[in-house]
């Protein structure tokens, strides 16, 4: 090869255009085909949006037979973020740990870390989708407690606000971890039970930790959803002081760290061979 | 500045639990060039183009695509390159229209969809879902992704394995194209026929080493020719013509079969022919043979194998070997 014909400099290829990729540009492209599949995947679709808009009110006969006295709660404030719970954990949750395996099974994403994508905006192009169906279901549901239940409006609107916001953040995180041990779609089904179960039980989103022993209480308040129910029903009802609301603030953050250090730390982003 | 596109540099990978892939290999290619990694399975082709593509990070030696590191500077490289894995990557459930979309989303310059894919031949197929997709279109909708930000460089690791004969020529014709327009090209095969036709140079690679590198010409030409034959009953290699003078470089008897091996086939043929005319001999199973880039890949293989037996290094053998056999030289 003589020197000559060395290089053609890049310029002289043809004007690669403005059209650079930004950012929210990538993480739109990925939410909006996640929509689609979404959309596409009739089961999950089904549990996602059915679950938490129908069964919470199929507790309502339980909340009421419930020993409220001296708690400061009232069936609705029961329900609500029971309601809200189910949203996370089947919406966002459940939802996310099979996606990111099927997209994992699939080399989705394998496929998509070769181009311009970076790793959390392919976690969270995929998550957002089932980050704002939790979202909205999460406001539809809020507004169907204050109108049939009779709830009637928060009382520290913020702390409400903070709970979900954690929750929206924290689940998704919960499911990339919980995806880790997920081989397939199958198998996801099943490694999302011991959260799901210990969420249900334990955080305050069927049983209100008030009702609970105290012993037990502070154990399962230590439970990643349990600050969020925390939150967003002591937020409602007004009766949530700052001491405990930072408390709570601060399990969801740790629950938080944890998630990403492990996604970091563990993530595959390719099936086991 | 240089100008080669690809610079690899005693380049090792190691996986954990400590199994090394790539052993210590140095390639360049320079801009517009097609360069080859040829080898059978598990000879570390993949390995080493996923550091390439800033997949992964080397064990230890260095890695340039563009002038950069393409693991830690990957925002100057990623929009520049385009990448084809050995296996696809597509949600099935999406249409080939949606898959592209959502790439262009996430691609530097990404051109017209429809451009991109009547280039792959898949035009019309823009609302079939990727699942019903054969496999061969499955690949060239890979190829399709790869070229959606027009890269300057391109991997393509294993492009036409799963494609038919036509499909196989097709791709060919395509990577010819682009690399006349500029765009160099790495591309991982282990057919033989697929490097002998589009690279212009590759490198051989056999259990994480560069076995031999350099343009087709010169690899087949740092390899002998072979002439293979029977004697009768009643004859043995002594009573041939003097092999060494002749210009025999190596020969293998096995049974009543003889190997020889020479850089002068012309002149050996003659003389054992002439030979075998004159003491009224038949060769059963004659067969000459000039050096291709199949032998020498199958002398290639063959001898780095027994290196490493002779060195203890060995790591997997597979199949019958012949134990046997008796190896001599002549010189």
């Amino acid at each position: 090869m003589s020197p000559t014909d060395t290089v053609a400099p890049p310029a002289a290829r043809p004007a690669r255009g403005a059209a650079t990729t930004t950012p929210a540009g990538r993480l739109l492209a990925l939410a909006r085909a996640e929509l689609t599949l979404l959309g596409r995947a009739k089961g999950t679709l089904f549990a996602a949006l059915f679950v938490p808009l129908v069964v919470p009110f199929t507790m309502k006969s339980a909340a009421q037979e419930m020993d409220l006295k001296g708690t400061g709660l009232s069936v609705g404030s029961v329900l609500l973020p029971s309601a809200i719970a189910f949203s996370l954990l089947f919406a966002v949750y459940s939802t996310l740990v099979s996606v990111y395996a099927a997209r994992r099974q699939e080399l989705v994403l394998k496929r998509l870390r070769t181009g311009e994508v970076r790793d959390t905006e392919i976690l969270a192009g995929a998550a957002l989708p089932s980050v704002a169906i939790g979202l909205v279901q999460s406001l539809v549901l809020m507004g169907m407690c204050a109108v049939l239940l009779d709830v009637g409006t928060p009382g520290a609107v913020h702390y409400v606000a903070l709970g979900l916001v954690l929750g929206l953040v924290m689940f998704p995180l919960l499911a990339a971890v919980t995806s880790i041990v997920s081989q397939s779609v199958e198998s996801a089904q099943v490694m999302v039970m011991p959260l799901l179960i210990a969420s249900l039980i334990g955080s305050g989103a069927t049983v209100p930790l008030e009702v609970m022993p105290d012993k037990l209480a502070r154990i399962c308040e230590l439970l990643p959803l349990s600050p969020v129910i925390a939150l967003i029903r002591g937020g409602w009802t007004g009766e949530l002081d700052a001491g405990e609301a930072l408390r709570a603030l601060a399990i969801a953050v740790a629950w938080i760290v944890v998630g990403v250090f492990a996604v970091r730390r563990w993530f595959r982003w390719e099936p086991r061979r | 500045m240089t100008d080669q596109v690809i610079e690899v540099t005693d380049l090792r990978r190691r996986y954990t639990g400590g199994f090394e892939a790539v052993r210590g290999i140095s390639f360049t290619a320079g801009r517009g060039e097609l360069f080859a990694l040829l080898g059978t399975n598990g000879a570390g082709k993949t390995s080493t183009v996923e550091v390439l593509e800033g997949l992964a990070e080397p064990a230890s030696g260095t890695v340039r695509v563009l002038g950069h590191d393409p693991y830690r500077e990957r925002d100057a490289v990623r929009p520049r390159i385009g990448v084809m894995l050995q296996e696809g990557g597509f949600p099935s459930e999406l249409t080939v229209d949606e898959t592209l979309r959502m790439w262009a989303g996430c691609t530097s310059g990404a051109r017209p969809a429809a451009e991109v894919l009547e280039s792959v031949g898949l035009t019309g197929r823009g609302k079939v879902r990727v699942k019903q997709l054969s496999g061969g279109e499955k690949r060239r909708l890979d190829l399709a992704t790869a070229l959606l930000g027009d890269p300057e460089v391109l991997f393509l690791d294993e492009p036409t394995t799963g494609l038919d004969a036509e499909g196989r020529r097709e791709t060919w014709k395509l990577v010819r194209a682009l690399r006349e327009q500029g765009t160099t090209v790495l591309l991982t095969t282990h057919y033989l026929e697929e490097a002998e036709n589009l690279a212009d140079r590759l490198a051989i690679l056999h259990e994480g080493r560069i076995a031999a590198t350099g343009t087709v010409a010169e690899v087949v030409a740092s390899q002998p020719a072979r002439i293979s034959f029977q004697l009768p009953e009643g004859y043995f290699p002594g009573d041939l013509p003097p092999l060494a003078e002749l210009g025999v470089t190596g020969h293998e008897v096995e049974g009543r079969t003889i190997r020889l091996r020479t850089d002068r086939l012309q002149q050996v043929a003659t003389a054992l022919l002439t030979w075998a005319e004159h003491t009224g001999v038949r060769l059963d199973r004659l067969d000459v043979r000039a050096a291709s880039l199949e032998e020498a890949f199958l002398q290639i293989a063959q001898e780095a194998t027994r290196t490493a037996e002779e060195t203890g290094d060995i790591r997997q053998v597979g199949g019958s070997r012949r134990t046997n056999q008796q190896k001599e030289t002549v010189r």
